[in-house]
């Protein structure tokens, strides 16, 4: 046991190696920060004084490894754009990003298994049916393209719900929340639908096949002779079996929901970690790009790193197949 | 779970294509309408497409023939400068919107097409060695896929972008966008496969004619080749019909970011991402007809893969 | 700690303000970089300073001189390499400190210290010094007849609290410095600070010991600045009343916004001019298909490429009315531009005419390099004129991408075609000229991307600093700006035109400079 959790440790470790050297990479070719940083009145001695002091003239190794030896510490040095510290921007808008994602990804899954449920015990019932295709319809446009049409309905004609940002917030320590005021919880619907819809509909689909699974399982069939009620069957039997690797599922989607707010985050303008990285892009941010991409690998490696012993745990045959698909 | 059919001499054995037509699979097919009209837009989409350059009544790639001055016209209107007519309207170049789409297409399909294929080609390459070969191969490639994994697509696709861009010659990179966006999309999406195949790989492999045909000494490569692959196609085609909308959304999603196919030679998500620009000035026909097209290319295509799904899992029937 | 304190007040402040009309909720498409005041030369970051900080002088809503601190200016009567200025009485800082002439002298040093990006305007001061109390002198290199237009957005600080606070420094953005200064600030304005969230929010709140609390409307009482990127959710914003005054309005989004109730958009020509840069100078070029051969070079092909472009058309649809066709790269307000040199041409036929004297009958291709994010409708302009050159034989391909990607190509020459846009802070020729025609060197022509050199022009061009005779002077701008015409180095497109979009009941016209500043503002 103690064996496999240091060997998985230790490839993680490697993981994140990798990624931070390709996402350092990557900036190597995204733009130049000396000219973003530098203004109009700028002179070939300032291009040449500020790219030393940036230590953008050593070798690609040397570079990697300060930034290496920073980043372990925390450190991921000052942003180019806003001149702080990259760590202490990411704690501050890191709240917003997550209580996004959480009211998104329990949206999903709250809205997934109830729809899921419902498919799959009426799949051949015409609302079910419909269900399901409506449901592809949300999969089947870009996140950008529904974020806009809902602020076209619900901001500017209906004018029920904000169109950017995050309200008031709420300072509690370092964390702000925007779930206590009523401007902060109208302003968190039009984002969280918009980044849930697509995870909804994969939890939706994923409890439907499972449920269907199992409702074909011989203990099924068995409970069902033996006269138990179709409701007792359906909600006891077989949604607790479907239950497990819809979390486990969901778990891993957490990773991708952070992700995929950087598009809901731009649309919104929501201040969080995506909005953040959209940003540094456009300003060829070089240290807050680093950071962002360790820290959604960090997150996404560290997920990954405690589903794998949670199953190591439950059932020691299972460690080296894990093919929980998400069709 | 089709050849159960017992086989009495005494009739005549159908005809080839007749037996495919009733066969379990296209019986399904012919009697799920969804399926059926799904695969009739997809079809005539994808024509489209291939035949865009003689459909098209403007090739809207070539800016020489482009008057600036028909941008904006209304669908069905005369442009109140030139006075020429569109039947979709043109957009804010003065491209035609219904050859926009026919072009936009073509290039979206293209992308998809390929990074699936890619993806497909490298994720069973893979997923057959990790699940047959198993040992270092394996940890090897399935901690990629956590590398990979770790990335989300959108995030690997800037990557790749980023990097291509910088490498490439700039006299190229007009060219080289379309090719960069299949390789980045089709790197983003090859773990689904690799995994899906591996799986099954696994269970294969353990099967008695696999043994067999090892015992009398078939290659590794021939076995893979000849005796597993065939057996998880079905999962590999359900899931590369999926790929196949979400690359597609994906380049979308990309050109909405900046990365995605060149404003002078778009696909449907460059159009899209353009027209959403005239969202609230009122020319909803630069953003609508786009965006319908979209939809039922990309919802189409879900819903043949689902039919899919069902169709090839004989569990579910 | 210092922030919490100042997100609680500001959480206070929003309760019992939020429903005031003085509020003015105010959005527009990036943030200020910092508040500190020397950190940065940028529009948005001077923009919001005003509010906070002041200059000597102010230009005011129409870009006229207007007396901030200083109440009166005049070179020194016998020696014309001083300026006098005489500074305003009974001015304080937010902190309650005086403002004094060892204010002015500080910040002035502080402007010009190896940090600071504002010191290329400072590069003729050599000294400023203080008479008394309310006197300063400026000392420069020769005569400088132009250095109050060179003053407009050199803010004063307290020289004092700079002390108290370890800000005597610039802020060094360039090692990736914060200070205290970064985020707090104690200016002179009309407004003071009472939170800040970069990228977020900030919120700042009437300064009620305002010298000039009498002088302007001063009726907003609070300020709420967001910065919204995405051009769709910003115009929704206001829409949907969710905001009050918002700049970088969209121009195809002014009908929607002008014909909406309550809402008014407002229209002035901006002080900056849309062009295009030829890589004339090398004798090859590498973005092209001509080998051995750099047909940018000829000057009929500029002239021919010049007569290609539509530029009613590109105004008409591409800009619907919102920018002015140029035949010059200086916007209007600049001293040296000539109704005559700002006419515009577009004859295809002689353009193609000159296209086969030069030899290139059959055309060539070309890169175009283009951002997507800076100007307005940039990557329309250049997809338009993709067009218009191809009717004369010349392929273009288009590469649009991210400011921070276009910039750098042009200042390490990596493109040979490239769109880019100018402003003239000083309304004069000769900050164009330093940049944009001067030979590309150490001090001067850094952002002249066309390989252009002219011995000749540079010493013009160099004369023009010390010129006291002011006819003397504009008859050598002229003489350039004839050179630069007949040579063809640009080929400009339009002078912008800035749109703002506000409530009815915000009442501003739009400055040239894109820099509203709030005291001017009157909410009925």
């Amino acid at each position: 046991m103690l064996a496999y959790i240091i060997r998985r440790v230790a490839q993680s470790v490697l993981v994140l190696l990798v990624v931070g050297l390709v996402a350092f990479a990557m900036f190597r070719f995204v733009g130049d920060p000396v000219d973003a940083m530098l203004g109009q009145e700028r002179t070939q001695a300032d291009i040449a004084r500020l790219t030393a002091e940036l230590g953008l003239d050593q070798p690609f190794p040397v570079q990697y490894w300060r930034f290496l030896e920073q980043a372990v510490q925390g450190n991921f040095g000052l942003s180019y754009r806003q001149g702080r510290p990259v760590s202490e921007i990411l704690v501050e808008r890191l709240p917003a990003t997550l209580e996004l994602a959480f009211v998104s990804g329990l949206m999903a899954l709250a809205g997934g298994i109830a729809l899921g449920i419902f498919t799959a015990i009426w799949r051949r019932g015409i609302s079910a049916n419909i269900i399901m295709t409506v449901s592809l319809i949300g999969v089947s446009l870009p996140t950008f393209l529904i974020g806009i049409l809902l602020i076209y309905l619900f901001s500017v004609e209906l004018g029920w719900l904000p169109s950017f940002g995050r309200g008031e917030v709420t300072r509690i320590g370092w964390w702000t929340t925007g779930f206590l005021t009523e401007s902060g919880l109208k302003a968190l619907i039009l984002p969280a639908i918009t980044l849930g819809l697509y995870q909804m509909t994969l939890i939706m689909r994923l409890v439907r096949t499972e449920m269907l699974e199992v409702l074909r399982m011989e203990y099924i069939r068995f409970a069902r002779a033996r006269g138990i009620r179709e409701k007792s069957i359906n909600f006891r039997h077989a949604l607790k079996n479907t239950l497990v690797p819809v979390i486990t599922i969901t778990g891993l989607q957490l990773g991708s929901i952070i992700a995929f707010a950087i598009i809901t985050e731009t649309v919104f303008q929501w201040p969080g970690v995506g909005l953040l990285f959209i940003n540094a892009i456009q300003f060829v941010d070089i240290p807050v790009m680093a950071a962002y991409l360790m820290l959604i690998s960090v997150m996404f490696v560290g997920i990954n790193l405690i589903v794998d012993m949670l199953y190591f745990a439950i059932d020691p045959r299972l460690r080296v197949d894990r093919t929980a698909g998400g069709h | 779970m089709t050849e159960t059919r017992i086989e009495t001499p005494a009739a005549p054995r159908p005809s080839r294509p007749r037996r495919v037509w009733e066969s379990d699979f296209i019986w399904s097919f012919r009697h799920s309408p969804v399926a059926v009209v799904s695969f009739v837009v997809v079809l005539l989409m994808m024509l489209g497409a291939l035949f865009a350059p003689l459909i098209a009544p403007h090739d809207p790639f070539n800016p020489a023939t482009l008057n600036l001055m028909n941008g904006f016209t209304p669908p069905g209107e005369a442009n109140q400068f030139t006075g020429e007519f569109f039947v979709l309207g043109t957009d804010d170049q003065g491209r035609d919107v219904f050859s926009t789409i026919l072009f936009g297409m073509r290039i979206s399909l293209f992308v998809g097409l390929s990074a699936v294929f890619l993806a497909m080609l490298i994720g069973v390459t893979v997923g057959l060695m990790a699940g047959y070969l198993g040992g270092w191969t394996e940890t090897l490639i399935m901690r990629l896929a956590d590398v990979q994994l770790t990335f989300p697509a959108i995030l690997v696709a800037m990557l790749i972008f980023g990097i291509a861009k910088g490498i490439t010659p700039p006299e190229h990179r007009d060219a080289m966008a379309i090719w960069v966006l299949i390789l980045a999309i089709g790197l983003s999406d090859w773990v689904q496969f690799a995994r899906v195949v591996r799986g099954a790989t696994l269970v294969e492999k353990n099967k008695e004619y696999v043994q067999a045909a090892r015992l009398i000494g078939r290659t590794p490569f021939s076995i893979m080749l000849r005796h597993i692959l065939p057996n998880v196609l079905n999962p590999v085609l359900v899931i590369a019909t999926i790929s196949l909308a979400l690359a597609i959304i994906a380049e979308a999603t990309l050109s909405f970011l900046g990365v995605g196919a060149p404003p002078t030679k778009p696909s449907l998500g460059t159009l899209i991402r353009i027209g959403q620009e005239f969202m609230f000035s009122g020319e909803w026909w630069i953003l609508f007809f786009p965006a319908a097209t979209l939809l039922a290319l990309a919802l189409s295509i879900n819903l043949l893969g689902d039919w899919l799904r069902d169709a090839l899992n004989p569990r579910l029937r | 700690m210092k922030t919490t304190l100042l997100l609680t007040a500001a959480l206070l402040a929003g309760t019992t303000l939020s429903a005031s009309a003085e509020t003015l909720r105010w959005a527009r498409a990036g943030d200020s970089l910092t508040f500190d005041p020397h950190a940065q030369n940028e529009g948005p970051t001077h923009a919001l300073a005003h509010q906070i900080y002041e200059p000597l002088i102010i230009r005011d809503m129409t870009g006229a001189f207007e007396a901030a601190l200083a109440t009166d200016w005049a070179p020194k009567e016998g020696d014309p390499n001083v300026w006098v200025f005489n500074l305003r009485q009974g001015v304080t800082f937010h902190d309650g400190a005086d403002f004094t002439a060892e204010d002015v002298v500080f910040s002035i040093n502080r402007a010009q210290s190896e940090q600071s990006r504002m010191k290329e305007l400072l590069s003729s001061v050599v000294e400023v010094r203080a008479v008394d109390d309310h006197t300063v002198e400026f000392v420069t290199d020769g005569p400088n007849p132009i250095l109050p237009s060179n003053l407009t957005n050199m803010f004063m600080m307290d020289s004092g609290w700079a002390e108290a606070n370890g800000v005597v420094e610039v802020q060094d953005v360039d090692g990736g410095e914060t200070t205290f200064a970064t985020t707090n600030a104690n200016g002179t304005g009309a407004f003071k600070v009472v939170s800040r969230e970069p990228d977020v929010k900030t919120v700042l709140t009437r300064n009620d010991a305002y010298w000039g609390m009498d002088q302007f409307p001063m009726e907003v009482s609070e300020i709420v600045y967001t910065p919204i990127q995405n051009a769709a959710t910003r115009v929704a914003a206001l829409l949907s009343g969710e905001v009050d005054f918002i700049q970088d309005m969209p121009v195809q989004d002014l009908q929607r916004v002008s014909g909406t109730d309550g809402l008014v958009v407002k229209t002035a020509p901006q002080n900056r001019t849309i062009f295009f840069g030829l890589n004339q100078g090398p004798d090859d070029i590498p973005n092209d298909n001509v080998e051995g051969k750099n047909p940018l070079a000829d000057v009929r092909v500029r002239e021919a490429m010049n007569l290609a472009i539509n530029r009613d058309a590109i105004r008409q649809v591409v800009m619907r009315g919102q920018s002015q066709p140029a035949g010059i790269i200086a916007p209007p307000f600049v001293n040296g531009w000539t109704e005559e040199m700002n006419q515009v041409e577009t004859d295809i036929d002689k353009a193609k005419a000159l296209m086969e004297e030069a030899g290139y009958g059959d055309g060539f291709s070309i890169q175009l390099d283009c951002p997507n994010d800076r100007y307005v409708n940039d990557e329309g302009i250049c997809q338009a004129a993709v067009g218009m050159f191809g009717q004369i034989g010349i392929t273009v391909n288009l590469d649009a991408k991210p400011k921070a990607q276009h910039f750098p190509l042009i200042s390490s020459g990596g493109t040979d075609f490239y769109m880019l846009g100018w402003g003239v802070p000083t309304y004069d020729s000769e900050y164009i000229f330093n940049f944009l025609v001067h030979t590309r060197g150490e001090e001067r022509g850094s952002w002249n991307g066309t390989g252009y050199s002219n011995p000749d022009l540079d010493a013009k061009i160099a004369s023009l600093a010390s010129e006291t005779d002011l006819d003397k002077r504009n008859a050598t701008i002229a003489e350039i700006w004839n050179t630069v015409q007949d040579e063809v180095l640009y080929l400009p497109i339009h002078h912008q035109v800035l749109n703002w979009g506000m409530k009815e009941n915000v009442g501003i016209e739009v400055s040239p400079e894109d820099d509203p500043k709030v005291k001017y503002f009157t909410m009925k």
